[in-house]
């Protein structure tokens, strides 16, 4: 099966121009509800990168033994077994962060953006490209998740990785590190983003 | 690829009439401009202000002049942003300012008030497209996103400073008092306005001049105000009579932010239905709103949560109270 974009053009693809938070607004449920502090969101996109990955790679690796009624079952039980294994592993070694995480990390599982990856890319194309998407897709959800972190930790408890940024007299914005926050945080960096985009796009075309 | 398709359309033709789209509120009166109602607004605001004033003292001045402040340099600038000349002239902003700080303790700390201004012209209006796009009160939203924000500050606590000047600023507010403790406040004080509570909802008296005046001057739709107190008179009758405890229905009216919420924040004609029916029902819904939640929540008050909850089902009660045509029969 030949055609697609190229390994490299897939990697790049996922951190900004198809960034699957900011563009195909996928992976909602994890991203409103782990980034208020920068800590978990990167550990939720870390997890999401080893996920992505090996799920990618599995499926690639037996893409032409896919049958097209069974596929999603395949797609479902191959990242629920890489879910499985990073959910233990953090439960194992970072245990706070794994309790903090709580259900988000299986819930890796539902992730839309794994599930669209193994259809789009892996279930086509071969595993160099379908690793290169895997992390070029994790880096653009991470980057998507750090940047909403970093500004609702900022505003909601005046830290950054869980050390104090702003002086002391900041009176923290409580609502940013609550679920309003989320919301009206990502409607706001997503217009910033759409804003940039189209700048360009007009640049571009002028 | 825009521009094909412009080329394609043959040009406008300036003939015949033109239909007029714009933002609420639509006015089927011509001579009732944006600004008259916002001027209005603002002289049924007066003697609010002047209770608040008396009360308050400087507390009341100083809350007034940072939202008012915050909120003109804050609908120039987003304005701006958007390419727009800024449309100070037609008041809204500074009806907004005015009835964020009258819904503020007077104890609010300075960047509670700015934050609050910046959050209700930013994320109340300007962002849904300006004056007539916002779907839920400009006010509220600043007032909601503070209050969650800083609960410790402006929390039923917050309203209390022990060692205030001014007496009525040590005391709790009289639905806290009764929530926490029974105590049952005065009816006098309520109706006069000396308790404790937010600058603009303390004087019951206050609240009732501005708002008749607002009514009779048919800038507010009075279905608003008669349903919302009518939806709350009757559920506090039933709380009454239920569990009979000292606090009666003229307390319920009087007390806390009915008044100034029916004639002043829910009476917004951009979040409230078009409809004479829509009106009642949204007024209805308010009223029982702040019922349950005085009744049944943690908060001692709930105009503003009620507001909020109701201006989202606005838009459905328009499409609800659609009127039937004289002789027209509606096509489902």
């Amino acid at each position: 099966m030949n055609g697609g974009p190229t390994a490299s053009q897939r990697f790049f693809l996922g951190i900004l121009p198809e960034n699957p938070v900011y563009r195909q607004m996928l992976g909602m449920c994890s991203t409103l509800a782990v980034t208020n502090n920068i800590q978990a969101a990167v550990t939720m996109a870390a997890a999401v990168l080893f996920v992505l990955v090996c799920a990618n790679l599995i499926i690639s690796l037996i893409r032409h033994w896919l049958t097209p009624y069974l596929r999603i079952v395949i797609f479902t039980l191959t990242i629920a077994t890489f879910v499985t294994v990073a959910d233990r592993a953090l439960a194992a070694f970072v245990y706070p962060m794994s309790k903090m995480l709580g259900p988000y990390i299986p819930l890796i599982i539902v992730n839309c953006i794994i599930i669209c990856r193994c259809e789009v890319c892996a279930a086509k194309q071969g595993p160099i490209t379908a690793v290169a998407d895997a992390a070029g897709q994790s880096l653009g959800f991470g980057l998507a998740l750090v940047s909403l972190a970093a500004v609702r930790e900022l505003l909601g408890s005046g830290m950054w990785f869980g050390s104090r940024v702003l002086p002391e007299a900041w009176p923290d914005w409580v609502i940013m590190v609550l679920p309003p926050g989320a919301f009206l945080t990502f409607g706001l960096l997503m217009g910033l983003v759409n804003w940039f985009t189209a700048r360009r796009a007009g640049k571009e075309g002028a | 690829m825009t521009d094909d398709t412009l080329q394609i359309q043959p040009a406008p033709q300036p003939s015949g009439p033109v239909t007029d789209v714009a933002p609420s509120p639509h006015l089927a009166d011509s001579g009732q401009t944006t600004r008259a109602m916002m001027v209005d607004v603002l002289v049924a605001l007066i003697p609010v202000v002047c209770s608040a004033l008396y009360f308050f003292r400087w507390h009341a001045v100083r809350q007034m002049a940072i939202c008012l402040a915050v909120c003109l340099a804050a609908e120039a600038v987003f304005s701006a942003m958007r390419g727009r000349r800024p449309p100070l002239a037609d008041g809204s902003a500074a009806v907004t300012g005015i009835i964020l700080a009258l819904s503020l303790p007077a104890t609010a700390p300075w960047y509670a008030a700015a934050i609050g201004s910046l959050v209700a012209i930013g994320i109340g209006k300007s962002i849904f497209g300006g004056l007539g796009m916002n779907l839920f009160n400009p006010a509220m939203v600043g007032r909601a996103f503070v209050m969650i924000s800083f609960a410790g500050a402006l929390g039923a606590a917050g309203y209390q400073d022990p060692q205030s000047q001014i007496d009525i600023m040590t005391r709790a507010t009289p639905l806290t008092a009764f929530q926490q403790s029974g105590v049952v406040a005065s009816l006098a004080d309520l109706f006069r306005g000396s308790t404790n509570g937010s600058l603009g909802e303390t004087s019951a008296l206050a609240c009732l001049i501005g708002g008749l005046y607002l009514c009779l001057r048919r800038t507010a739709a009075w279905r608003i105000p008669a349903s919302m107190l009518a939806a709350a008179t009757v559920i506090a009758l039933l709380d009454t009579g239920l569990s009979p405890h000292g606090w009666t229905v003229l307390h319920h009216l009087f007390g806390g932010a009915l008044l100034f919420g029916a004639f002043f924040i829910a009476t917004d004609p951009v979040s409230s239905p078009l409809t004479h029916r829509g009106q009642m029902i949204f007024g209805a819904g308010i009223g029982a709103w702040v019922m349950l939640i005085r009744i049944f929540s943690g908060y001692p008050e709930g105009v503003m949560f009620a507001v909020l909850l109701m201006n989202g089902f606005t838009p459905l009660i328009n499409r609800w109270t659609i009127p039937t045509p004289f002789g027209g029969r509606l096509n489902r």
